[in-house]
């Protein structure tokens, strides 16, 4: 595995539900070790473009590669490289904490010698070697989150796909569950994909973000960048506070509106892709 | 930040050893082709052990109904006499039929069951683990076999506390192990392959209630295939049911069956309910 390939590399990814084009011409790169946040409102097609990168959906034309690995051809390989949290609470409330991790490390082919301490680690990993013993039905909704983060780190991926990860939660949760990604993407030095609505957290934990609507990526940088870039086309004196990565949110999306909300249509099929693509 | 993203390795390790999880730093080597299968079917078993350790409810609860049909069905109908069974008392003639109802029962949940993970975000989580669909699938089946076995050994120790006169001999316990398991795997792929079709919950339901009671009914659990119309010989000829029971009457009774047959058949069935509900694994995905 050479090092120099990127983790993520969409070109012209494209999806449609029927006539509703969720990913229209999607070109993403993420590269080796960066935090990269995936910005849009509903509807934008952020979780279905994942969906594709974790091979869920297949890639109907395009190309994506994790790691220089085709994602259609080589489904297999792409999945042993990534730990997946998806939007749901997905822990299974009738297993143990430990149990849950464990059924990742053996599925990932974790060898038994080993599994009982790697599990022990993921759990310690996010703090939760004090209830790993309880039902996961017992825990909060941050505890949670933590628990799949530790069934996702048990196998040790290179990527890390986080959809919406701080959704429901908190604002102390949603600190807990970020610090912890974090920590561990500081101590691994893994590359984190992740999607959210909150600006706030994309901001401030995002080392590049790309704002998704209408399918693609219309807007891409650091946060930094992207908040001076609106500052400067908006004429605002260096004095001034700098415009939050909301107000560039609002920009892109409000601008992509303006293009193409002439069209009824429009505006009806967005609905049901955020039907649909939730 | 971003144009930095080759951490330096050896770095990033020390402090990985300090916070203690170096092990989370290296990938476990891939499973050899023809170990993955089993390996996967043993991962599903185990949780399906697992969440029975920690609530066994659902065991006493399952135990209710086969526990009726033996007592008031199979002791009624002993008296009276009106099924020919070849000289075997009734009660004793029911008790396999009953062992593969109650495991019919279980398996056809685990469409539900399938679909409730999809809703919950697990059954996306697992398809994105170096698990192919069909084993996956196998796995479930197994796991639903395990149950069964499990839902098994308590109807056996309900009949026999009824007075059953069943066998004992651990050869042929084991193959009644190995057709329950069978059984039951293939009523769980039938189960999963509806859900891969009807993809809702609630339809399931509906389809659930469908077919489970002229999948009993439609079968020799009750009564031999001799007295049934012709009609229903012929469902019952193709109910994989029947041969389930055929191989249980033979195995725990002693009573004349068509072993090879049945396993063939149960064989053939569960490989292709693995393989249907496999294909529309996909469609519960999307």
């Amino acid at each position: 595995m050479t090092t120099t390939a990127d983790a993520v590399t969409c070109t012209q990814l494209a999806y449609a539900f029927g006539e509703t084009k969720a990913v229209d011409g999607l070109d993403l790169t993420v590269r080796e070790g960066e935090v990269f946040g995936l910005l849009g409102p509903n509807g934008a097609g952020k979780t279905t473009a994942i969906r594709c990168i974790t091979t869920l959906l297949p890639v109907p034309s395009g190309m994506v590669r994790v790691f220089g690995h085709d994602a259609a051809g080589e489904r297999m390989g792409v999945r042993r490289l990534l730990g997946y949290v998806p939007q749901q609470l997905s822990a299974d409330a009738n297993l143990t904490g430990r149990e849950n991790v464990s059924l990742f490390a053996r599925v990932f082919d974790v060898p038994r010698r080993e599994r009982a301490a790697r599990v022990s680690q993921a759990l310690a990993a996010v703090d939760l070697t004090g209830a790993a013993d309880r039902l996961a039905g017992t825990y909060s909704g941050g505890m949670v989150r933590r628990l799949e983060l530790a069934q996702a780190l048990v196998s040790a991926p290179r990527l890390l796909i986080l959809d919406e990860p701080t959704i429901g939660l908190d604002p102390i949760a949603r600190t807990s569950v970020w610090e912890h990604i974090t920590a561990v993407r500081a101590a691994t030095g893994m590359t984190v994909l992740v999607t959210t609505h909150y600006m706030d957290e994309a901001d401030q934990y995002c080392d590049r973000v790309g704002l998704m609507h209408h399918g693609r990526v219309r807007a891409l940088g650091t946060p930094a960048e992207l908040r001076r870039g609106l500052g400067e086309r908006r004429g605002a004196a260096a004095t001034d506070p700098l415009p939050t990565l909301e107000d560039v949110f609002r920009d892109v999306a409000g601008s992509g509106l303006d293009d193409q909300s002439g069209d009824f249509r429009d505006v009806r099929s967005t609905r049901r892709t955020a039907q649909r693509v939730g | 930040m971003s144009e930095a993203p080759a951490a330096p390795l050896s770095a990033s390790a020390d402090r990985a050893r300090e916070q203690g999880i170096d092990l989370l730093l290296r990938p476990p080597e891939p499973r050899a082709g023809w170990r993955l299968l089993p390996a996967r079917i043993a991962a599903m078993c185990a949780v399906e052990l697992q969440k029975l350790r920690h609530d066994r409810t659902e065991l006493y609860t399952r135990a209710v109904q086969p526990a009726l049909w033996l007592l008031i069905f199979g002791q009624t109908f002993t008296r009276l006499k009106a099924i020919p069974t070849g000289g075997v008392p009734y009660i004793d003639y029911l008790a396999p039929g009953i062992i593969a109802q109650s495991a019919m029962f279980i398996a056809i949940f685990y469409g539900i069951h399938i679909i409730w993970e999809r809703d919950a975000g697990v059954l996306n989580k697992l398809l994105v683990t170096p698990t192919p669909r069909s084993a996956l699938i196998t796995g479930k089946a197994f796991a639903a076999g395990v149950k069964s076995v499990i839902q098994a050994v308590v109807v056996i120790v309900i009949a026999a506390l009824l007075g059953v006169a069943l066998t004992w001999n651990p050869l042929r316990l084991l193959g009644v192990a190995a057709i329950v398991v069978l059984g039951s795997a293939f009523f769980a792929c039938l189960s999963m392959t509806i859900a891969g079709i009807v993809l809702s919950r609630d339809r399931l339901m509906g389809f659930g209630q469908a077919i489970t009671m002229p999948l009993f009914f439609g079968s020799n659990a009750l009564y031999p295939l001799d007295v049934m119309p012709g009609w229903l010989q012929a469902v019952s000829r193709v109910n994989p049911l029947s041969y389930e029971v055929d191989a249980l009457r033979g195995l725990l009774l002693g009573t004349p069956a068509h072993l090879a047959l049945d396993f063939a058949v149960l064989i053939v069935a569960a490989a292709l309910g693995i393989t249907a509900a496999s294909a529309l694994l996909g469609r519960l995905a999307r």
